[in-house]
């Protein structure tokens, strides 16, 4: 008995080294430790265990039962997922979106910023930043409710207007065809302003002695603008392009789901949305899951995708 | 760049502060809009002459909304949610942010990819769902603050500025016998201002924003927050039940567009207030955050 409590005793001396400084480590900074462990504790229940959650896409989940309970069926949500008209629609509206959002909005916050260095009064300057930035604030629910009392067909002023000028008035909101040039509009309303931060920087960061070796050289304000301020802001233009195309998928629920009606389901239903309305609204656990399932992984890959084509050409960038 | 005086570059001058004028006009005046048709009479808005300012002011409207205490309960869910929210959302970031940040704590690495691995892949919104309703928050004001606590983005952006404070100055404090608590709370957080101010409103205007959990986790009606009436009332066009015997028994009840205009506004001004703060602060935090990831 003596001899083994002495032995235990002796063990924690006989331990290798970098065990019981670790251990030591640990100690030393348990305050610390203590810091992290609320937020550690929010990513594990509200991050990660939904992740693990995400097996009921393989289940016939049901609510009762719970995910130990409920019956494994393999990839058959997604085998229906693919065969289903639904999704592909759901596929083509993303998409569409997605490609209307990049052709038509991302140019403008350059041409804005581009503008906007152009003006040589500063307060006009600093006034239409003030302005333009405003939206970018304001909620969706705000946004859509703007749209909405403008652009309604009973008192509202856009068509209102419409009639004044002997036209026809338009149901804005509920035919098809308006919603995705009304989806983009808001879009470029709410974003555009805010979106000239980053090539502001990036332009106030161009070298001023650039510019004057360009007018030595006879360059007029095109030329300069061509030859100096867009090659100079060229690497920040690719990397928000690229980190643009990683969040493909993310549209936005919010805005979605405010502009959705029965009547422009057809072009608007997105992924989140119509998760959301399988999901929680028909009780399709198992089915919505694999669609966010879907998306995710998708989202995933295309966010790892050009986060590493990001920094290929960021590095080779002004920064 | 110094401006030559020739006809193009004064056309070039024409062409860009007319299209800035415009832009800014478009962005701005859909406020000033709603702002005027809120304060419109009967008459004015069924004449329909009137795009920017009403040439006679009318509460009308505004009583007609306040009449019930449906959207007061609702400003006061949001006003609520956004005070407890930036609380709990800045306790809980800066404290993970500020540990994080120590070169001398083992497994940084590890617990920072945990963080930076949620954005990029999330469970979605079911699985999410079901981890709320097990925890029992569905329809609790919790719900609205919990799921979306912290923010890896904000994380972020508040461990890089900390990770820039002179380590000279904790070890100083370490040394007259403060602990890792007191650094935070005397030291770190003190020298962090701009920092704070920023994710602060970072949060502050995301919860007053909130829509989406709202939406998933809350059915009743007396727990909704002012973004989510808003829809009800002017998207869904379900309209508002006001109390008309308060306002008098010969109160005319202002037009539809005119009450939903007004519940517009009363959504969007405090945000129009605290905004030239706002402002300010955003620009530097959009930059800290979009330039250096």
């Amino acid at each position: 008995m003596n001899t083994s409590v002495t032995q235990t005793a002796a063990r924690p001396e006989a331990r290798p080294r970098a065990n019981r400084s670790l251990w030591a480590r640990l100690n030393k900074n348990k305050l610390m430790y203590l810091m992290i462990l609320p937020g550690l504790i929010y990513f594990l229940i509200f991050k990660y265990l939904p992740m693990w959650g995400l097996v009921i896409a393989f289940q016939n989940y049901q609510p009762f039962l719970g995910i130990r309970g409920s019956e494994w069926v393999g990839f058959e949500h997604f085998e229906r997922l693919f065969n289903e008209p639904t999704f592909w629609m759901l596929f083509r509206n993303t998409i569409t979106l997605f490609i209307l959002n990049l052709v038509f909005y991302f140019p403008v916050p350059i041409i804005l910023a581009l503008m906007l260095n152009e003006v040589r009064v500063k307060f006009f300057q600093r006034t239409v930043q003030t302005l333009i930035y405003i939206p970018h604030f304001m909620s969706w629910a705000i946004i859509v409710s703007l749209t909405y009392v403008m652009f309604t067909t009973q008192g509202g002023l856009i068509n209102e207007w419409l009639a004044s000028m002997g036209f026809q008035k338009i149901s804005f909101l509920t035919e098809e065809a308006w919603f995705r040039p009304l989806y983009v509009m808001q879009v470029i309303w709410r974003e555009a302003g805010w979106g000239t931060i980053i090539y502001l920087a990036a332009i106030a960061a161009v070298d001023v002695q650039l510019y004057e070796a360009a007018r030595m050289d006879g360059a007029g304000r095109f030329r300069q603008l061509w030859h100096v301020t867009l090659p100079a802001i060229r690497s920040t233009i690719i990397v928000l392009l690229i980190l643009k195309v990683g969040d493909i998928l993310e549209l936005g629920f919010d805005h979605i789901f405010l502009m959705l009606n029965g009547a422009n389901r057809e072009v608007a239903e997105i992924f989140d949305t119509y998760v959301y309305t399988a999901g929680l609204r028909q009780g399709q656990f198992s089915y919505s899951a694999a669609v966010g399932f879907f998306k995710a992984a998708v989202g995933l890959v295309m966010i790892v995708f050009a986060n590493k084509l990001a920094k290929r050409y960021g590095e080779e960038g002004i920064y | 760049m110094v401006h030559d005086k020739t006809l193009g570059s004064r056309l070039l001058d024409v062409f860009i502060y007319s299209s800035l004028t415009l832009f800014a006009l478009i962005t701005f005046l859909p406020f000033v809009h709603v702002i005027a048709g809120s304060f419109a009479t009967v008459e004015e808005m069924l004449q329909k002459n009137f795009i920017l300012f009403p040439t006679k002011f009318s509460l009308d409207a505004y009583r007609f909304i306040f009449s019930t205490d449906t959207i007061f309960r609702a400003l006061m869910v949001s006003i609520g949610i956004t005070v407890v929210g930036t609380a709990v959302s800045m306790t809980l970031t800066s404290m993970m942010a500020y540990g994080l940040s120590r070169k001398d704590l083992d497994g940084r690495r590890t617990l920072m990819f945990l963080v930076v691995f949620t954005m990029m892949f999330n469970g979605g919104m079911i699985p999410t769902f079901i981890v709320v309703k097990s925890l029992g928050l569905l329809d609790t004001y919790a719900a609205m603050i919990l799921p979306t606590a912290i923010s890896a983005f904000n994380l972020i952006i508040l461990r890089n500025f900390f990770q820039n404070i002179p380590d000279g100055l904790e070890e100083s404090a370490k040394i007259d016998g403060c602990n890792d608590f007191g650094i935070l709370f005397r030291i770190v957080l003190p020298l962090s201002m701009p920092a704070i101010a920023t994710i602060s409103l970072f949060y502050a205007v995301s919860y007053w924003n909130m829509f989406q959990q709202a939406v998933l986790y809350i059915n009743d009606s007396e727990k909704w927050p002012i973004q989510v009436l808003l829809r009800q009332i002017v998207i869904v066009s379900s309209g508002l039940q006001a109390d008309t015997s308060e306002l008098g028994g010969d109160f005319v009840p202002p037009p539809e567009n005119t009450i939903k205009m007004a519940v517009v506004v009363v959504a969007t001004l405090p945000i129009l207030l605290v905004y030239p703060f706002l402002q300010k602060h955003f620009a530097k935090g959009a930059l800290l955050g979009s330039i250096k990831g």
